[in-house]
């Protein structure tokens, strides 16, 4: 059962992961990005990762793809891009060269190692928690515990981002052009 | 008392200081009695010394105060310290006495000059560096008052530096001093690498301990005789010293007769164990130099015209005498005859500089003569002076001379023979001197309108400050061989108050025939001296030969030109040489690492391509290459 | 006989280095910065895909509150490069990433 589940989704990620580089249409793109986004999720479920499988749909599908789709539709570039020539000289096979040289090294790190060799855990420590949503209260646990710091931290990010791109993207009404 | 060493030089530089702050409001004659007063209280510290180190046992006459340490740099330790022996204290006795009677005759002088305190200013400045230079411990603390006296010589022969040919005198009299100067330094690294210190008492003690080899030594005392050479005005150097005449005679007489020039001695004499330690050619050397210097010089004396001229070639020439005498190892005949020269030098010099005053600036001695009756103390004095530097007996040159000549003819009988041939001109030139300034008939108005004059210009006597210094120099002149008497062993103060400092070195003629015959030698000098006033008296007071005086002689054997076309032309080709060399090699070398740097990063610079997608790629490359490398390092 | 073989948990580590590299492919060949953009988001999926693969595999929860963060400095990020992509390209939107050569030396 765990085959098949593994096989769709590894399709799902790699046919979205492919059209996402291929296609031309930045629409396009973007729906085959929520298709690998999907096969992810999916992936997490597998992994008794229940929360982050929720919250990848939520946020990265549906918020951040959802964001990447308002822009294409206010900037209007929703026109095709010219995917047969390239300007730069050999820019496609160096890419080919360094995308394989990348994924193969990490391969071969993967590989050679003794770390995964075994079946696959249950993500949650039997020991301290009983309960069914067991995932939730562990990663609540540890994340308000020991990383209260950097949540906090990652929320005034998240403040400071939409404030600054709010001050950086609006058109300056008394500077003169827009900037 | 003789912890009160650093007194002696201290005194001339507060005189210094307080005459560059306050000298504009002191004015004349306030300044120069300042100055005045501030060398004569150096000259009685000096007494005091004297007599402090006299009280002590020979040996003990060796007292260094320090004043605080200069240069701790790495193995070079260099104190400011000042040394009190018996050459430094005879030195600094002349120089400091000597020096207060000329300050004292610069106030008359000078009179009305517009930079009156300027003249004493520098005057103090320079008495403190040539304390500095012979109360120095080290040679560090000598080569700065070296210099400190090489620069007041500038300073003071340029005094007049609107006239073109004072400040062209001043430029020549530094360069020249410099060329000498390299010779020292060059000297002192020398010292300092054999013998790892700069201090007297280190490496006189390390040469006469024989720990120095006889090659280093040879190459440090030739050194030194170079910085000697341009110091004293010694051939090839000498070229200075008669173009400064130019500035006052108050600066001729106590620079350039009496102190400065000495110090080529001086240093030597101080240095005489690594002389003493050498090879025996150095000394030959050094004693053909000063005899070929003292018979050029006097051969040009016979022929000049200008008073101040004559006696500049003058000093030259007894300069010569002096390393005649050190070459030959008679250390202490060259200091009896530089005290003697002194006195009698700075005496001929004030008074020459009475006359020119009297004679309202007039140099020309042919349009002196018959002075004697308006100018009667400067005559006599002048007179007293012309004897004692002729040579004859018993006046105090006439005693130095002679132990000279002894010490030459024990050594080497041809350096002898100059001698004797360069004290007959010595003779003859200064009885011309005396005879066309003081006796004869009177040329004084025979252009006086020609040259401007107003109402009665007749020479007159100088004031009671220039001529106080006449007379007490006129009796030290008479006097001054009294320190060292050849008659017996008792008599020869100078030599055994010096033994402590030059014994070890100095030559012995015991039991040589020159000691054996020296009164016969004695009286060959006298009948020298002798033949060369009456000659002279024959020719220019009784007419009865032609005089002899060769335009050559007068041009200075055209050494000056010849110098200057060697420097000019192919010295001047050779210096463009070499300054192209730096510009072209060793500038172009600096700026060629520049070109190449800007000519790389050019290259580098098309990297810059501001495609955001080559930027990718030289990352994820950068990446792929770190991986890669955890990878077969195990890392990964 | 699916049910033979059991996928280890290399298999989604190599999924995860796949992805990875087609994203890094990705951001090189494509011209439209929207479309480069997904793909850096591709290599962000590809490691919270491996974090919490390894977080099940040695069953530690660290992992997965990593992939928390990634989330939300993604989200952040994606805002701030949204934001610029628009003020650049508000005026022509025919703009390529070529055309935005200003930094060449």
């Amino acid at each position: 059962m765990e085959l098949f589940v593994f096989v769709v989704a590894a399709a799902m990620v790699l046919a979205g992961a492919i059209g996402v580089v291929t296609r031309s249409n930045p629409v396009h793109a973007a729906m085959s990005l929520v298709l690998t986004l999907f096969g992810i999720a999916v992936m997490f479920v597998v992994h008794n990762a229940h929360f982050l499988a929720a919250v990848q749909v939520i946020v990265y599908a549906g918020a951040i793809v959802v964001l990447f789709l308002f822009v294409i539709m206010l900037l209007g570039v929703d026109k095709a891009e010219d995917l047969s020539v390239e300007p730069i000289t050999n820019q496609r096979p160096l890419a080919a060269i360094i995308g394989a040289g990348v994924s193969g090294i990490l391969i071969a790190a993967i590989v050679t190692s003794r770390a995964g060799r075994g079946p696959m855990g249950t993500g949650v420590n039997e020991t301290t928690v009983q309960s069914p949503d067991a995932n939730i209260r562990q990663l609540a646990r540890v994340i308000f515990s020991d990383n209260v710091f950097a949540f906090e931290i990652t929320s005034v990010l998240l403040l400071v981002a939409v404030v600054g791109t709010v001050v950086m993207a609006r058109r300056a009404k008394s500077v003169g052009t827009g900037k | 008392m003789l912890n009160l060493v650093w007194l002696i030089p201290a005194l001339p530089l507060a005189g210094f200081l307080l005459i560059f702050l306050f000298g504009r409001v002191l004015g004349e004659p306030r300044a120069g009695i300042l100055a005045t007063a501030m060398t004569a209280s150096s000259f009685v510290v000096v007494v005091g010394v004297f007599l402090d180190l006299l009280s002590r046992p020979a040996e003990e006459r060796h007292h260094v105060v320090t004043l605080f340490s200069w240069l701790p740099v790495g193995s070079l330790h260099v104190d400011m310290a000042l040394l009190a022996d018996p050459l430094s204290i005879t030195m600094a006795l002349f120089v400091t006495g000597i020096g207060s009677l000329i300050h004292l005759y610069a106030i008359g002088y000078m009179h009305g000059d517009p930079k009156f305190s300027k003249f004493f200013l520098y005057l103090n400045l320079f008495v403190f560096s040539m304390l500095m230079l012979v109360l120095g411990e080290n040679l560090l603390v000598t080569f700065l008052g070296w210099e400190g006296v090489g620069a007041c010589s500038y300073f003071l022969i340029s005094f007049w530096h609107t006239r073109d040919s004072a400040a062209t005198a001043g430029k020549k009299a530094f360069v020249t001093n410099r060329v000498g100067d390299w010779g020292m330094m060059v000297a002192m690294f020398l010292a300092f690498s054999s013998v790892g210190t700069l201090s007297y008492a280190g490496i006189n003690a390390a040469a006469a301990g024989g720990k120095i080899a006889a090659v280093t030594a040879t190459g440090i005392a030739m050194m030194l005789f170079v910085g000697a050479c341009g110091k004293s005005a010694q051939l090839p150097l000498y070229i200075w010293l008669p173009d400064a005449m130019e500035g006052p005679t108050p600066v001729s007489a106590l620079i350039h007769a009496a102190t400065m020039v000495t110090s080529g001695v001086f240093l030597l004499t101080r240095m005489s164990p690594v002389l003493h330690a050498s090879y025996p050619w150095l000394g030959d050397v050094i004693a053909t130099v000063g005899a070929v210097t003292a018979l050029f010089a006097a051969t040009i004396a016979v022929a000049q015209t200008d008073i101040k001229k004559v006696l500049a070639y003058s000093t030259v020439s007894q300069l010569g005498f002096m390393f005649l005498a050190i070459g030959s190892g008679a250390y202490v005949a060259a200091i009896f005859h530089m005290v003697t020269h002194a006195f009698f030098k700075a005496l001929l010099f004030l008074g020459s500089g009475s006359v020119i005053h009297g004679m309202h600036h007039e140099q020309d001695m042919r349009k002196m003569g018959a002075l004697r009756k308006l100018m009667p103390i400067t005559g006599i004095t002048f007179i007293i002076g012309w004897l004692a530097i002729a040579g004859i007996p018993p006046f105090a040159g006439f005693w130095s001379k002679d132990e000279i000549l002894l010490a030459a003819f024990a050594n080497n009988r041809l350096l002898w023979l100059i001698g004797v041939v360069t004290a007959l001109l010595t003779a003859y030139y200064m009885t011309r001197q005396v005879i066309m300034v003081f006796f004869g008939e009177a040329h004084w108005n025979d252009h006086a309108e020609e040259n401007g004059a107003h109402g009665d210009h007749t020479p007159h006597e100088s004031p009671w400050t220039m001529v106080t210094p006449l007379v007490v120099l006129a009796g030290l002149s008479i006097l001054g061989g009294a320190i060292q008497l050849p008659f017996s062993h008792n008599t020869k103060f100078l030599e055994h108050w010096l033994e402590p400092v030059v014994g070890h070195s100095e030559a012995s003629i015991a039991g040589s025939w020159a000691e054996a015959n020296k009164w016969l030698l004695l009286v060959i000098a006298v009948a020298i001296a002798v033949s060369g006033v009456v000659a002279s008296i024959a020719v220019y007071s009784k007419g009865k030969f032609k005089v002899i005086e060769p335009k050559i002689l007068a041009d200075a054997w055209r050494y000056d030109s010849a110098v200057s076309a060697i420097v000019g032309g192919p010295g001047r080709a050779a210096f463009n040489g070499v300054a192209a060399f730096d510009a072209a090699v060793v500038d172009g070398a600096v700026n060629g690492i520049g070109t190449e740097v800007r000519a790389a990063s050019g290259l580098l610079r098309k990297m810059q391509s501001g495609l955001v997608r080559s930027y990718a790629f030289v990352i994820g490359l950068g990446a792929v290459a770190l991986l890669a490398w955890f990878l077969l390092r195990g890392i990964l | 006989m699916f049910s033979v073989i059991q996928p280890t948990q290399t298999w989604y580590l190599i999924l995860s280095a796949v992805l990875f590299g087609i994203g890094t492919i990705g951001v090189m060949v494509r011209r439209n910065p929207l479309i480069m953009f997904m793909c850096i988001e591709l290599m962000l999926n590809a490691v919270n895909l491996s974090f919490v693969a390894l977080s099940s595999q040695i069953a530690d929860i660290s992992g997965q509150v990593a992939v928390f963060f990634v989330l939300v400095v993604a989200a952040a990020e994606v805002v701030v490069g949204l934001g610029i992509i628009v003020s650049i390209m508000r005026r022509r939107t025919t703009l390529t990433v070529d055309d935005m050569s200003g930094l060449k030396g």
